[in-house]
């Protein structure tokens, strides 16, 4: 644990497609990442050098800066065993740790299970996009999925504001639970009202929210200041969650534009609520993890890079201790599984660092299983 | 028309369907209630969706779309079928003989496997068991193909006992051994799928089904208390005969159609909410030489099924189909097909995409915070849309009552059109109260059609209307 007095929080950011590695924190003094690259690559004098081997996207800056802080640990050669190729399958095996079996109780939820088992506070994991992400699921925790903070509630289509509020009172009176009407429709009565409370108190932090620090107009952007509302709103909030668009990271095709745009988007997103919650005086007890479910195939396409393995993962914060973690993987043809890169660095790894150094949970069941642990906290 | 004739003809409409409009309830109702079982248990007497008028809009269907556009198509299936049993039963199969999108090649592996459902499901059990046995995207999903004569791969082979056909056990007791997985993992040595034709440069080609006999295992086998050579074939006759066979489809059939059993781990220790409603159901199974649609016609004439009014948490395939069925939505495809279809997702049910082998847990399950938020919100936005034809109708029925019309009458008459929907004494109270409160209600003024639409808003918003 560290020293501070404050609750730990925890920011996930998942790139949900499969961002390519390679092209993210490039290997740009072997020559072999050219050699792979004759089309999609980054060329050497545009490489943000870290050390004389790799070196940032030219779209990070923002990143960069703060990785020139000590702020930024970057995890290189991230995944597991036997990796899988599918988007679903290789984000199902992030979201649940288990590679060999199908699981339905998420990493997340299993951890603000452990938080709140209680469930005293219905905000402990609030979730930022439409559905919730497994990482997030588990029986009987509620986490509250926001699609848009500035208009989040229970029947936000009634547009008029009196007959909506007329409509919420009925409904907070019917679902109070009632004497005799049994189990199922007891825990329903719970879950409206849980609902209805979360809502209601979700609904205060953009009024309590202000800041110098202007956010970009992108999905992601918008989420991370949402994200930085609820945590300024001191709501007791734990775990935050937010994902990428769908798929957009699945660079198939153009790209090296598409891959340009995301990376100024997201390094702008991460900096940006860096720089914001630091501007509060709230930045010291949360830790954000940016994350994908996979890396890409070594040598591209023509225009883009398939499904490969063997990514590269980011924790940012001002308690992290910043650097590069873990191995890159090598590029030689005979170190390839299948064109791909090989792993070093388990996830899991990952997951116990940050539940057990960060959030002082008990990593073992959650992650299933003991893993070795990193030293970016 | 008796409200009672009407109430339980929605009933069975929202069980054996997705819901109906209370114009068709009527006519439904006119032509009778045993007529109206037949016809849905007969679906080929009604039309079938034209397909190919549907790939004119949407192309990327015929053979190229990814799970969303797979969704897409089914969604609009069930959403304007004229065969709404068929959509159903397709449906609870899905829900139980589980496959994934990410482990097909194919995009449209699963419309396949669809397409089977819906021609065997109501059909003989061993013929259906038979045909997922030889579905290659099951095949795949369970890994059979993998299962060699020198090196067995038990997933198939066990998952066909566990959740595809007999479940761990019954009455307290084990309904077969570890032996017998093997043993049935044996038999099905040799039962793969053929190399696909490569993707280019025409696109992706449908995965087939083949018999290797060359590796398959020839060697005697004791299954569930039988000894021979036995075969993939012979495996699926000696399951059928079980009776746990006969036990596992009754309660499926029971939980998906009647009332929310315990999650499907559980039957082996719990006894069924209602033994003698099984026991007609298994008894039917076998009189009919284990005969799904002999079964459904039992369920369906049954008194336990048609006091069964509400007793079924709605999955969210059931809310969003069921709604847009209501308010007449999406009779052709258009712009917004994508985005409605994904609050299925939304809710907790992502269609081909089942959360793992075992399927949704349903019931109350459907339900936290984050879902019901969804839930609601998307059934009110529907109702409360005075544009859509199915809500303009509901507004005219009333409007057509008088010239005035009452708090309670306004209350009870939306329940009656969604429906017949029935709520707690209580939530009624309050909702008139509600109406109360907006003042006297001229049928022929202008806040008429919002007045009425805001009622249906509160009332999809009830726990009551979790329920079908």
């Amino acid at each position: 644990m560290t020293s501070t007095k404050k609750d730990p929080v925890l920011v996930v950011l998942q790139l949900s497609g499969g961002n390519d590695g390679l092209n993210t924190i490039i290997p740009y003094g072997d020559p072999l990442y050219l050699d792979n690259r004759p089309n999609v690559r980054i060329e050497t004098d545009k490489v943000l050098a870290i050390n004389d081997n790799v070196g940032f996207n030219p779209a990070m800056g923002p990143m960069k800066r703060l990785y020139d802080e000590g702020k930024v640990a970057i995890l290189q050669g991230i995944g597991y065993p036997n990796p899988s190729r599918s988007h679903f399958r290789s984000m199902d095996i992030w979201h649940t740790c288990e590679p060999d079996k199908v699981g339905d109780e998420g990493w997340l939820g299993r951890a603000i299970r452990d938080i709140d088992p209680e469930k005293e506070n219905v905000l402990t994991g609030v979730n930022f996009g439409r559905g919730l992400p497994r990482s997030l699921v588990a029986p009987g925790v509620p986490v509250a999925s926001v699609g848009n903070l500035e208009t989040y509630g229970v029947l936000t289509g009634i547009e008029i504001e009196e007959q909506r509020a007329k409509a919420l009172d009925v409904f907070s009176r019917v679902y109070s639970p009632m004497i005799g009407q049994g189990p199922v429709l007891d825990y329903f009565a719970q879950t409206g009202l849980d609902a209805l409370e979360g809502a209601d108190i979700l609904s205060t932090a953009p009024a309590m929210y202000s800041s110098t620090v202007e956010y970009g107009n992108d999905t992601v952007a918008q989420y991370m200041r949402n994200i930085a509302q609820v945590h300024l709103a001191n709501l007791g909030t734990r775990i935050l969650y937010t994902t990428a668009p769908y798929n957009s990271f699945d660079t198939h095709a153009g790209e090296l534009a598409n891959h340009t745009r995301l990376w100024t988007e997201t390094s702008n997103a991460v900096a940006d609520f860096y720089d914001d919650l630091k501007e509060h005086g709230a930045g010291d007890n949360v830790i954000t993890l940016v994350f994908t479910e996979f890396g890409r195939r070594v040598h591209d396409n023509g225009s883009g890079t398939d499904h490969g393995s063997g990514g590269v993962a980011f924790v940012v914060g001002e308690n992290v201790k910043g650097g590069l973690y873990g191995e890159y993987p090598s590029l030689e043809a005979d170190k390839l599984l299948e064109g791909d890169l090989h792993f070093n660095n388990d996830f899991r790894g990952l997951y116990s660092t940050l539940l057990e150094k960060w959030m002082g949970l008990d990593a073992k069941p959650i992650v299933n299983g003991s893993f070795e642990q990193m030293d970016f906290i | 028309m008796a409200d009672k004739d009407i109430a339980l003809m929605a009933h069975l409409m929202r069980r054996a369907g997705f819901g109906a409009t209370y114009e068709e309830l009527e006519a439904r109702a006119a032509k009778g209630y045993e007529a109206t079982v037949e016809e849905l248990l007969n679906p080929a007497t009604q039309p079938a969706i034209e397909r190919d008028v549907l790939m004119r809009y949407q192309p990327q269907w015929v053979s190229q779309a990814g799970l969303e556009g797979q969704q897409e198509e089914w969604t609009f299936r069930m959403i304007n079928t004229k065969r709404p049993l068929e959509e159903k039963i397709a449906l609870f199969w899905h829900q139980i003989f589980c496959t994934g999108h990410a482990k097909c090649e194919y995009p449209r592996q699963q419309q396949l496997e669809f397409d089977m459902f819906r021609t065997m499901g109501m059909g003989n059990f061993a013929d259906l068991l038979m045909g997922l046995s030889t579905d290659p995207a099951m095949m795949f999903y369970l890994d059979n193909c993998m299962s060699h004569k020198e090196a067995i791969n038990e997933n198939w082979g066990r998952e066909l006992l566990e959740l595809f056909s007999l479940g761990v056990g019954m009455d307290g007791e084990a309904n077969y051994s570890e032996d017998d997985v093997k043993e049935c993992a044996r038999a099905f040595t040799g039962w793969t799928v053929t190399n696909s034709i490569p993707r280019y440069p025409y696109g992706k080609y449908e995965a087939a089904f083949i018999y290797d006999p060359s590796d398959h295992d020839y060697g005697e086998k004791t299954f569930l208390g039988e000894t021979g050579n036995w075969n993939g074939e012979d495996i699926v006759r000696i399951i059928a005969k079980q009776p746990g066979a006969a036990r596992f489809i009754a309660r499926h059939l029971y939980n998906f159609f009647v009332a929310d059993e315990p999650q499907v781990p559980a039957w082996q220790n719990t006894p069924p909410r209602d033994p003698e409603a099984i026991k007609m159901l298994e008894d039917e199974y076998y009189r009919s030489n284990y005969d799904v649609k002999s079964m459904l016609r039992v369920l369906f004439n049954s008194d336990f099924f048609k006091d069964a009014r509400f007793t079924k948490v709605k999955s969210p395939t059931e809310t969003v189909v069921g709604t847009m069925r209501l308010v007449g939505d999406f009779d052709m495809p258009k712009p917004g097909l994508n985005a409605m279809t994904l609050t299925i997702r939304y809710m907790g049910q992502d269609l081909l995409n089942p959360p793992t082998v075992e399927g949704w847990h349903t019931g109350r399950e459907w339900i936290d915070s984050g879902t019901l938020v969804e839930r609601i919100n998307f059934t009110a936005d529907a109702v409360g849309n005075t544009e859509l034809p199915g809500v303009r109708s509901i507004i005219n029925r009333l409007a057509a009552e008088g010239e005035t019309i009452s708090p309670t009458r306004l209350v009870d008459g939306c329940l009656q059109m969604l429906g017949a929907y029935e709520l707690a004494e209580g939530t009624r109270t309050e909702l008139v109260a509600l109406a109360e409160s907006e003042g006297e209600l001229h049928t022929g003024s202008e806040e008429f059609g919002q007045r009425v639409g805001q009622m249906l808003q509160s009332i999809v918003s009830t726990t009551e209307y979790l329920f079908a």
